[in-house]
């Protein structure tokens, strides 16, 4: 019966030619739009940045080809080691957002009143736009009338103008930006808990496993899926940081939290900046060090696939 | 290559859809960046007046904000380009200009007489000896200071460095903090070095060093930093300055807490509308440093041009010359609160705007400002240090080192 | 279930747990409930300091009014929605295609296409930006947010690939091979057999890309200027650079911007939670 509607509809000889050849040419029908924007708008511009990285660009006049002189100038910008830095910084106490989470979820892995309530609120922070947590942040910062002044007033001791001190700073930024990331990881770890074996734990139980033990030998690597996640996401979080830059310090003071993705935003686009080829430059160094972590995901996912089957 | 395929069929099918309503002829489209209160009902009063005059014009007023005009202007000048725009002079219209995307407007400085009305004004519209625009606006800046509190301790207005070091030390005796400034943005932490090296070593000075004639570690660049530390080191500015903006840091004076500001004329409103009299609130300019310099001053200049690729270029050419009016510079000054650039516009009545008037008109030379003579990228990196400096005055020898290297790559 | 559940403890370990909880709730909110306290503060309280006392005054109604009548806050909301609906149509569409096609399909590349597509996810937004912007200008549609739109369906395709894919994967083939032994078409299958039973994956991304692309503020930044297609969370940014020190105002503009994806997450809960944790077990 389905023969008859397809070949009435794509009429005689053609029909026959979609029948035999659909599954291999049904794929790429659904595959094209998909892929076609996906080429223009992600992996051309991949290698335009990279081809762009090469010119002096102001962004209107003519491109200048100076070959590779924006990363001879990267190489010797403080800017950059400023931003380099304080992207280590990010990515390495960023890694307190999964044990951060994994806590709050087994603080909330019950079944009391209300549990579910707190479990929504406690995420809520991941559901609201980062602009409005940085506007948050530097008002809680603030050092004449901020809650954390206001506090150490209390305890006598002299307010600290977080956001305006280059020791600070980042600090100051990064636990900003790790109140939604732990959220985030929480959820995810709440969802690995549900689904923990329950004959797992009993017969941990019946061996004698208790608190740590148990959670180390038992639950942690029941969790691997759920932990792998929260360190993917939480490695690309750190390294995109630019909203609550952008919002909290604009890079301040005198750039001392700036960070790559902000640094190249700064030089390419911002009011001081047009340098579409110095932007660029700083952009493909940042790619280089996402594909260390984008490698490493798909090397993962590769041997899941062939395991998986 | 796949790009440009998709660009040309993307273009083509918007400029089918586009073309029917906005080049009609008798459209004058306006761009503008007077998006804050003040100027923006200025400049509706200024377009309705102009299209009072010429009811045949048919004009399009895209508003913009201010802070993201400075990147759209560089996206409609070359993609669909008004017919006027509004801008800035001095070094800000540079890349415009080399990229040939302003219209030279010389012939008309010459046909109306510009060369003679706003004359003061003409250096910084010029460059390769052409003008590329009309100003229609400045301000001065200089020092607002609480009268009130002066009088409070006996205090007069500092005619020299030693008079402002005096003053200054007698406020932080008694706990007032003598100025008040608010660097998180840098260019406020600019106006002290453009205010110090102008007193200290001149305007042909600033001049050479925003054009990179001169270089950060020239000894004239240690002296106008030398000074500075006098102030930064006796702490004569409020603290946590890099936590404030500008507007923020307005509280300290109207709460009493801070005596003076550095500042252009635009404080003035929000400074009243917080509640200080002008009774309360007093200008002088910058004091003398080294004695016998002729005092050159930091005027700000916003101006009005015509895109290359504007399409009604005619009634763009009308638009600037009854901008240029001075009738039409009175009104719309008096309505932003600045200074009309015209000589023939009336002086203007309010307290601190006739003031301001005097002293530029006596004016030995008039700077635009840091960040608008000095080229972009020197720019920011200069006001960094000047933020820096002023956080930590013992870098000194650092950021200097810093911008010195920095201005050998930007200038090169 | 781990850790042992609390009714299985002591009283007083229970009665502990009973406390501790609303407890480090409200410590873990604390920020918001600030900003929710202030957006009701009268301007008096602001001025005179009292930023962190009980309000003297609650002014619900003035403040968000104010936000309402002197900002464009309205039509930065507005923006938003004409950015945000559809982008999640034009993502989810066509994942729902390529998420098909490469779960169904054996061909060769396939494996390559997925894990472009996937690593697509991972890039920082900074190597597309100046490309991506150029593209736009040349389309003419800077500063509209139909370039926002176009951006965000394209890059959103990444991840909303992966997601459909391996939901598919997960399905009874089965089904598929029945339908084929029967002669139904390819694209009719997609339709009738496989396109029924995605409804919940359907739902899940829906609803997690709208709040991703709500909360967006780098594109924002980067495509739109004006206004007239700045979205709310970009607006909100120029609105605090104008509302300088009057927070009532700011906090009850966060509110409100914050709004909808709140709304949005505690209406379909289930499906956010769904969206956002796959993988998370296996």
């Amino acid at each position: 019966m389905s023969d008859i509607t397809a070949s009435s509809r794509f009429g005689g000889g053609g029909a026959s030619v979609w029948r035999r050849n659909q599954r291999r040419i049904a794929p790429w029908l659904f595959l094209g739009p998909g892929i076609l924007m996906f080429v223009l708008y992600v992996i051309l511009p991949i290698f335009e940045s990279v081809w762009i990285s090469l010119y002096e660009w102001d962004g209107i006049g003519a491109k200048e080809f100076i070959g590779f002189g924006n990363y001879v100038e990267l190489v010797d910008d403080d800017a950059f080691y400023t931003s380099l830095k304080n992207n280590v910084i990010w990515l390495v106490l960023y890694m307190l957002a999964p044990p951060a989470g994994l806590l709050i979820a087994l603080f909330l892995n019950q079944n009391v009143r209300g549990i579910r309530l707190a479990k929504s609120l406690f995420f809520f922070p991941f559901v609201i736009s980062q602009v409005v947590v940085g506007l948050v942040f530097s008002w809680f910062y603030d050092p004449s009338f901020g809650l954390l002044a206001e506090l150490l007033r209390l305890v006598g001791l002299e307010p600290i103008p977080v956001l305006a001190d280059e020791r600070y700073v980042t600090y100051g930024i990064i636990i900003a930006g790790l109140w939604p990331q732990t959220a985030y990881c929480m959820i995810l770890y709440l969802t690995g808990l549900n689904a923990v074996s329950a004959d797992q734990i009993e017969a941990g139980r019946l061996d004698g496993a208790k608190g740590w033990r148990m959670l180390w030998f038992v639950i942690l690597p029941q969790l691997r899926p759920a932990t792998f996640i929260a360190v993917v996401v939480t490695v690309i979080g750190a390294l995109r940081s630019f909203d609550l830059i952008s919002i909290m310090t604009d890079g301040g003071p005198y750039g001392s939290s700036r960070v790559l993705a902000f640094f190249m935003y700064e030089q390419a686009l911002s009011e001081y900046g047009f340098r579409m080829g110095y932007g660029a430059a700083i952009a493909v160094v940042l790619f280089l060090i996402m594909m260390v972590y984008i490698a490493f995901f798909l090397w993962r996912m590769n041997r899941d696939e062939k395991g998986g089957g | 290559m796949l790009h440009r395929i998709a660009t040309t069929f993307g273009a083509a099918a918007i400029a089918l859809s586009l073309t029917a309503g906005s080049a009609l002829a008798g459209t004058l489209v306006i761009n503008t960046d007077t998006s804050n209160p003040a100027p923006k009902a200025a400049f509706q009063a200024l377009i309705d007046g102009f299209k009072a005059e010429n009811p045949d014009i048919e004009v399009k007023w895209n508003l913009f904000d201010r802070e993201g005009y400075k990147t759209s202007i560089r996206n409609f000048l070359t993609a669909e380009a008004p017919d006027v725009a509004t801008w800035y002079a001095g070094n800000r219209m540079l890349p415009y200009v080399e990229a040939g995307l302003f219209e030279d407007v010389s012939d008309l400085w010459e046909q109306e007489g510009w060369n003679d009305s706003l004359k003061s004004a003409a250096a910084s519209m010029t460059i390769d000896g052409k003008k590329w625009g009309i100003p229609y606006t400045y301000y001065q800046w200089g020092v607002y200071y609480r009268k009130d509190i002066f009088d409070q301790y006996g205090l007069s207005v500092p005619e020299t460095w030693d008079d402002l070091l005096a003053v200054s030390k007698t406020l932080k005796e008694n706990d007032v903090a003598p100025f008040t400034i608010g660097t998180k943005f840098l260019w406020t932490a600019a106006g002290w070095f453009d205010y110090l090296n102008l007193r200290v070593n001149g305007y042909e000075f600033h001049m050479d060093l925003t054009a990179g004639k001169a270089s950060y570690d020239d000894p004239k660049v240690q002296a106008v930093f030398d000074r500075w530390s006098e102030l930064v080191e006796a702490g004569y500015f409020i603290d946590n300055h890099a936590n404030y903006s500008w507007q923020e840091s307005l509280p300290f004076m109207v709460q009493g807490d801070a005596a003076m500001i550095l500042m252009g004329n635009f404080a003035v409103a929000p400074l009243r509308e917080a509640g200080l009299t002008d009774d309360q609130l007093g200008f002088f300019q910058f004091p003398e440093i080294t004695p016998g310099l002729p005092k050159a001053e930091d005027a700000p200049t916003d101006t009005v041009h015509i895109p290359a690729n504007a399409k009604n270029k005619e009634d763009a050419k009308k638009f600037l010359a009854y901008v240029a009016r001075a009738d039409v510079q009175t009104t719309l000054n008096a309505s932003l609160g600045q200074l009309p650039v015209n000589s023939g516009s009336e002086r203007p009545d309010d307290k601190f705007l006739s003031q301001g008037f005097d002293m530029l008109s006596d004016a030995y030379a008039l700077a635009q400002f840091y960040d608008r003579d000095a080229p972009a990228a020197m720019a920011k990196a200069g006001m960094e240090g000047f933020q820096e400096f002023m956080v930590k005055p013992e870098r000194k020898d650092a950021i200097l080192e810093r911008l010195t290297k920095i201005q050998q790559r930007v200038y090169k | 279930m781990f850790p042992t559940p609390i009714e299985r403890t002591a009283a007083p370990t229970q009665a502990l747990y009973k406390i501790a909880l609303p407890i480090s709730l409200l410590l873990w909110l604390a920020p918001l409930l600030a900003v929710m306290l202030t957006s009701v503060r009268s301007q008096g309280d602001i001025i005179a300091g009292n930023y962190w006392g009980w309000p003297t005054d609650f002014d619900l109604m003035e403040n968000y009014l104010a936000v309402f009548q002197n900002s464009p806050i309205g039509q930065y909301i507005w923006n938003s929605f004409k950015v945000t609906i559809p982008t999640v149509i034009g993502a989810v569409a066509l994942s729902c295609m390529t998420g098909f096609a490469l779960a169904v399909y054996k061909f060769k590349g396939n494996l390559l296409l997925f894990f472009m597509f996937v690593a697509g996810n991972f890039i920082p937004f900074q190597i597309l930006m100046v490309p991506v912007r150029d593209f736009t200008l040349q389309l003419g549609l800077y500063d509209t947010t139909m370039g926002l739109v176009l951006f965000h369906v394209a890059f959103q395709t990444g991840f909303c690939t992966l997601f459909m894919r391996n939901f598919i994967k997960a399905l009874p083939f089965e089904l598929i091979e029945a339908a084929r032994v029967e002669g139904v078409s390819e694209v009719r299958i997609f339709w009738f057999v496989v396109l029924p039973l995605m409804r919940p994956a359907i739902a899940a991304l829906s609803v997690l890309i709208f709040t991703f692309i709500w909360n967006d503020y780098f594109w924002a930044t980067v495509l739109v200027q004006g206004k007239h297609a700045l979205p709310v969370t970009a607006g909100l940014y120029s609105l605090n650079g104008q509302w300088i020190a009057a927070w009532h105002l700011v906090s009850a503009g966060s509110i409100v911007a914050a709004l909808p994806p709140v709304a949005m997450f505690f209406l379909m809960q289930k499906h956010f939670i769904a969206g956002l944790t796959l993988g998370a077990v296996k």
